[in-house]
């Protein structure tokens, strides 16, 4: 995968977000549900978008694609790009036309995105038909492509079939085969395998990287599961709080991550040849209140090697080497020239 | 679909045998008491009595001995109910040209005999009224009024209180603010005050009725259209459906109205056997379509003027007795038609 990363280095991205703020203001104030995140991505390139529940992965999926936007309750700021337009700038009309063949999602829950009363066929053609203008009988006969395409068996019959006849997985395969339907340049799934049992994960994952690969389709895979992303993605973009805590390419950052929240993450993960019994590593304390977050670093109150210069001042994203880049003031495993040694005593109070 | 087994008599199970007996001796019983109600042997009012008492024991008895048969129940009481309504449209729509009497050119009649018993086998088959008029024409014809005004009511509540309700429901906000207000004055007035007034003001035409009677009908049919709504709204669908490019008129029109139609029609029907009522209650009231035109709320009606209802009770009984079985039928259809087809019961 990071061969085809080299060999698409030098294309313009299909997505680019810079400095992206989705603000809600709420009953009890302002939520910073994704505060200043930046990030680029190429045609047939992966990225991997992880944190834990509320650190703002799916609300930026949304705010990627425009569909939350400035409005009501809700302030959106910053630019998003896709292919070269500006999706905040654009008027309804225009930011619907990107939806499906530009750029199209997959949802968390199969189960509650199909909609129970209409058939599956009906779901495929009608977007088919809206942005692509066929006719009935050649969008038929596309659904029929699109369906055997992401592994459906006898998808003729399956056009007539009401969703509740379809099992999770199929019914995900066909979510995907929706939203594929207008051959989007950029696929967002957003948590696609999260109500799905853990065979079937593999199945759909193994799926969407596939087709990914043949359409040479920019894809970000947001996820809270760090097994999902690892060699499947090509970069990951840790997020906490709303913020990008880490970004880097994924086997350098399974293999030494830089920020003590990527570490702690990949280090709760459970393993496979850990003896029976082990206990299992957790991070210990809860994500910040959005509404009110802590002044400085915000993951400072649950990190071990949080210092004062933590509390006082939030780290900034800074590169550290090509390609990766870190948000905190005494990152793991590197040595940043400016930044004073860790005292060794901070790493032994190791949570549990 | 629960239905408890005919054999469960005071809370034990008969045996098989015991079922099968009681049910030929209801189904015998029933068909003596049908027979003797035609046969006409005993007074009038007494008739119509046997034969619904024994129609109703011919089917306890047939329930019960498919029961004892087959172990599955027969639902009767739906064939009936369709036929029965099968029977009624047909007739409304046909009568023009069935053989019928004269239903309300008074002057055509003057030589016929009035207040002719029911059931007499002669050319009047349910009697006549005080005019001389054939009570079985007016039953028909009347159902013609009764059926049109009921069903035009209830599609254009329908129609109006879907189209409405999954406005508000869509939009909320303000939308949904105002909509309320003018759903919730229409509750607020009484709805026999309201048909009063509008009758007083409207020409008593099949048109004009229907519309009044739909106002009726819209304030429900808009808050379970928008209550509808707004749960469907939050559903994971329109969000894909909007990711994917879909206009807000495309996901009221073809995402939510057909989540919202179904619990709508099961309640239309519900709603269509009270407007049959409330109509016939607007005619009794003289309010309705006004006579010698039938409709079965006029027809009630006469039996009231002096000692009518005492010396010749079939003149009630007649439109009294179609009234209550169509209005039986419809309900049963609909609560059926729920039972079946309502997907919110089949989903998941």
């Amino acid at each position: 995968m990071s061969t085809e990363v080299a060999s698409t280095t030098q294309a313009p991205p299909v997505l680019e977000v810079v400095d992206l703020e989705t603000r809600f203001h709420t009953a009890r104030g302002v939520v910073r549900a994704v505060d200043g995140v930046s990030l680029s991505l190429r045609a047939g390139e992966t990225l991997g978008l992880v944190g834990e529940s509320g650190s703002g992965k799916s609300v930026l999926g949304r705010t990627l694609m425009g569909l939350i936007a400035t409005g009501g309750t809700t302030e959106v700021s910053g630019t998003v790009r896709i292919a070269g337009q500006a999706v905040h700038e654009l008027s309804g009309r225009q930011r619907r036309k990107l939806w499906g063949p530009k750029i199209a999602m997959v949802f968390q829950d199969p189960m509650t995105s199909l909609n129970p009363v209409r058939p599956i066929g009906v779901h495929l053609t009608d977007p088919l038909r809206l942005h692509l203008g066929l006719s009935r009988r050649a969008a038929k006969e596309r659904a029929v492509e699109l369906l055997d395409r992401v592994g459906i068996p006898d998808p003729r019959r399956r056009l007539e079939q009401y969703p509740h006849e379809l099992s999770g997985g199929m019914r995900q395969r066909v979510m995907i085969a929706v939203a594929l339907s207008c051959d989007p340049e950029i696929l967002i799934a957003d948590e696609p395998t999260t109500a799905l049992d853990v065979t079937v994960q593999k199945q759909i994952l193994d799926l969407l990287g596939s087709l990914a690969r043949e359409r040479q389709m920019a894809t970000v895979l947001i996820s809270h599961d760090l097994g999902a992303v690892e060699g499947r993605t090509d970069r990951v973009v840790v997020m906490y709080a709303g913020r990008a805590v880490e970004t880097a390419p994924t086997t350098e950052l399974f293999a030494a991550p830089h920020h003590p929240y990527a570490e702690a993450l990949i280090g709760s993960v459970p393993a496979l040849d850990a003896p029976p019994h082990t206990v299992l590593r957790a991070i210990d304390g809860t994500p910040p209140d959005m509404a009110n977050p802590p002044v400085g670093c915000r993951y400072a109150p649950r990190c071990n090697r949080a210092q004062d210069l933590c509390r006082d001042q939030m780290p900034l994203l800074l590169d550290t080497s090509p390609g990766r880049s870190v948000a905190c003031h005494f990152p793991v495993s590197v040595a940043l020239p400016d930044v004073p040694e860790v005292p060794d005593g901070a790493n032994e109070k190791e949570t549990v | 679909m629960y239905m408890p087994d005919p054999g469960f008599v005071r809370g034990t199970l008969l045996r098989r045998g015991q079922l099968a007996r009681r049910g030929a001796a209801l189904l015998v019983a029933g068909l003596v008491a049908v027979a003797l109600g035609l046969s006409g042997v005993l007074v009038a009012v007494v008739n119509p009595v046997l034969i619904i008492g024994g129609l109703v024991a011919v089917y306890a008895g047939v329930d019960r001995l498919v029961w004892a048969a087959r172990r599955r129940r027969l639902d009767l009481l739906l064939g009936l109910a369709s036929a029965w309504l099968v029977l009624l449209v047909g007739a409304a729509i046909l009568a023009p040209v069935l053989p019928l009497g004269e239903h309300e050119d008074v002057a055509a009649t003057i030589t016929d005999p009035i207040f002719l018993e029911p059931f007499t086998y002669g050319d009047h088959p349910l009697g006549t009224n005080g005019a001389g008029l054939d009570m079985l024409a007016r039953v028909i014809y009347g159902a013609r009024a009764s059926l049109t005004i009921a069903v035009m009511a209830v599609t254009i509540g329908l129609v109006v209180g879907s189209a409405i309700g999954i406005i508000a429901g869509f939009y909320r906000r303000k939308v949904d603010t105002v909509i309320g207000i003018f759903t919730n004055a229409l509750l607020a007035v009484p709805p026999l005050i309201l048909l009063i007034v509008l009758a007083t003001v409207l020409d008593p035409k099949v048109r004009n009725m229907a519309i009044a009677l739909s106002l009726l009908t819209i304030p429900t049919m808009v808050r379970l259209a928008r209550a509808n709504t707004i749960a469907y709204s939050q559903r994971e669908f329109v969000l894909a459906a909007r990711a994917l490019g879909a206009t807000k008129g495309r996901i009221m029109v073809r995402e939510l109205l057909p989540n919202v139609l179904p619990p709508m029609l099961s309640m239309a029907v519900v709603v269509m056997s009270a407007l049959i009522v409330a109509e016939a209650s607007l005619s009794f009231l003289g309010l309705g379509i006004q006579p010698p035109s039938p409709t079965w709320g006029n027809m009630i009606l006469e039996a009231e003027a002096n000692d009518t209802m005492t010396e010749h009770p079939f003149i009630l009984l007649v439109p009294g007795t179609v009234l209550f079985l169509t209005v039986y039928s419809v309900n049963l259809l609909g609560e059926r038609a729920q039972q079946r087809w309502d997907p919110r019961g089949a989903k998941l």
